[in-house]
């Protein structure tokens, strides 16, 4: 087997340079490559153009990229929760693509599929649709929508193997595999790396083929942002 | 009296049927949960990649990597099943899910909803929202009649962005049941103690009404 290990965060993004395309996984703070977003952070980069469900919360997540002006754009579906991410878009300091969720998520996937494009009802009559083109199948409008183009994908697994096999626990799937197999490069970082053999093939959910660099991460915070319990 | 928001949600509990796969929006969506009747199956989406959302857990089984799409930690339940953000929306837009229920800032008598954007303010994105309007075949909305400032939120067209056309099936406010049909909003059931003229004067659209409107039961 290809082994795909490598030592830690900073070596998994020694390459990206600023002015670099980054899909990151998540959902919320759920699911978030914490360990690479560290490293990215101390590696100074900026003009980075973030592809990502969310914008985390202002002191974590993709909310420390923007808390040191990193990020160019954000491509995401809800940016609640930020108001340094409210101050900088307000300001004009950051540029904002708001996609549909469903969409980000297709789009995505179809970067990995070899996909370049697709049509989804999502949008038609809003203001989703301007500048793409209408086609109508079976009586119903449809929105053209083109796969992203990413130099990285940077994704959250919680066990992994060292040839890259990939299993998710959770609701921290979310928009991890989509971005694993759409990542020009693919580095995951995981919560328990383990030799290869020691993960049954019958529950991958990302087969190794799409991950670059694999690492144990370390110091997981995995902040909850609504706690919320019954009696 | 007009419904309260818990009374709102305990109406739109009784449009479940058995065997139904919903998906509860945030807000007041939220809260249909709690009223599901006990004689039958319901599966509940959640867009971030679970079916089978079971209730809040209890303090000493709070998992970080559990959540709904509003963020809120929650659990599974047998039977539960859990997927990408990809293979969720494959279900959205599919035609899988046999209900939606949503929020929203206004609804047009046509059927369009509007409840992602007000220009000007913060905008915060449309996260599932226009996915989720723009496949599902039975849409419900649960909203106040009026906005904050007593204005219609039920109009002859939305002022706001569009989240989706033509889409919405029927609309559960704190004063009236009311389904949307080709000739505007139609008056299904209303709110014990509140008239007719109430509703008249709340609803900006066109609004039909039968001979006999029946009070709203839970």
């Amino acid at each position: 087997m290809i082994n795909k290990k490598v030592l830690n965060a900073e070596e998994a993004v020694k390459d990206i340079i600023s002015g670099s395309t980054i899909m990151l996984g998540g959902f919320g703070l759920c699911g978030i490559p914490e360990n690479c977003i560290d490293a990215l952070v101390h590696k100074k980069v900026n003009n980075l153009t973030c592809i990502s469900n969310n914008a985390g919360v202002d002191d974590f997540g993709i909310g420390l990229l923007l808390q040191q002006k990193q990020v160019k754009k954000m491509i995401s579906s809800y940016v609640g929760e930020n108001s340094e991410f409210e101050r900088q878009l307000l300001e004009g300091e950051l540029e904002v693509d708001l996609i549909p969720q469903g969409t980000l998520a297709e789009r995505c996937r179809a970067a990995g599929a070899g996909i370049p494009a697709f049509y989804t009802p999502t949008g038609v009559g809003t203001e989703v649709e301007l500048g793409k083109e209408i086609r109508i199948f079976n009586n119903k409008k449809y929105l053209m929508e083109t796969a992203f183009n990413a130099d990285f994908a940077i994704v959250k697994a919680w066990k992994g193997d060292t040839a890259g096999n990939l299993i998710y626990k959770g609701t921290a799937r979310n928009f991890n595999p989509m971005m694993a197999s759409a990542g020009k490069i693919t580095i995951a970082e995981v919560e328990e790396l383990v030799e290869i053999g020691e993960l049954d093939p019958n529950f991958i959910h990302t087969p190794g083929i799409y991950v670059q660099r694999i690492f144990q991460g370390k110091n997981y915070q995995k902040r909850i942002e609504q706690k919320t319990i019954s009696k | 009296m007009p419904l309260d928001k818990y009374q709102i949600a305990k109406r739109i509990s009784k449009e479940l049927k058995d065997g139904y796969y919903v998906n509860l929006g945030i807000g007041i969506p939220t809260l249909v949960a709690n009223y599901i009747p006990e004689n039958i199956n319901i599966v509940l989406q959640s867009e971030n990649g679970l079916l089978g959302m079971g209730p809040f857990p209890k303090d000493d089984s709070v998992d970080a990597d559990l959540i709904n799409a509003g963020k809120q930690t929650i659990t599974t339940l047998k039977g539960s099943a859990l997927f990408s953000s990809a293979e969720s929306f494959e279900m959205i837009r599919g035609g899988h899910i046999d209900m939606t229920v949503l929020g929203a800032m206004e609804v047009a008598e046509n059927g369009d909803i509007a409840n992602w954007k007000i220009p000007g303010k913060m905008v915060k994105g449309m996260g599932g929202a226009m996915d989720l309007v723009a496949s599902s075949e039975n849409i419900i909305v649960a909203m106040m009649h009026t906005n904050k400032k007593g204005m219609s939120k039920l109009l002859k067209q939305c002022t706001l962005p569009i989240t989706g056309r033509n889409c919405v099936k029927k609309i559960v406010t704190n004063l009236a049941v009311i389904e949307i049909t080709e000739n505007g909003f139609h008056l299904k059931e209303k709110a014990f103690d509140v008239s007719i003229n109430e509703i008249i004067e709340a609803t900006e659209g066109r609004l039909t009404i039968p001979e006999e409107v029946p009070n709203i039961t839970l």
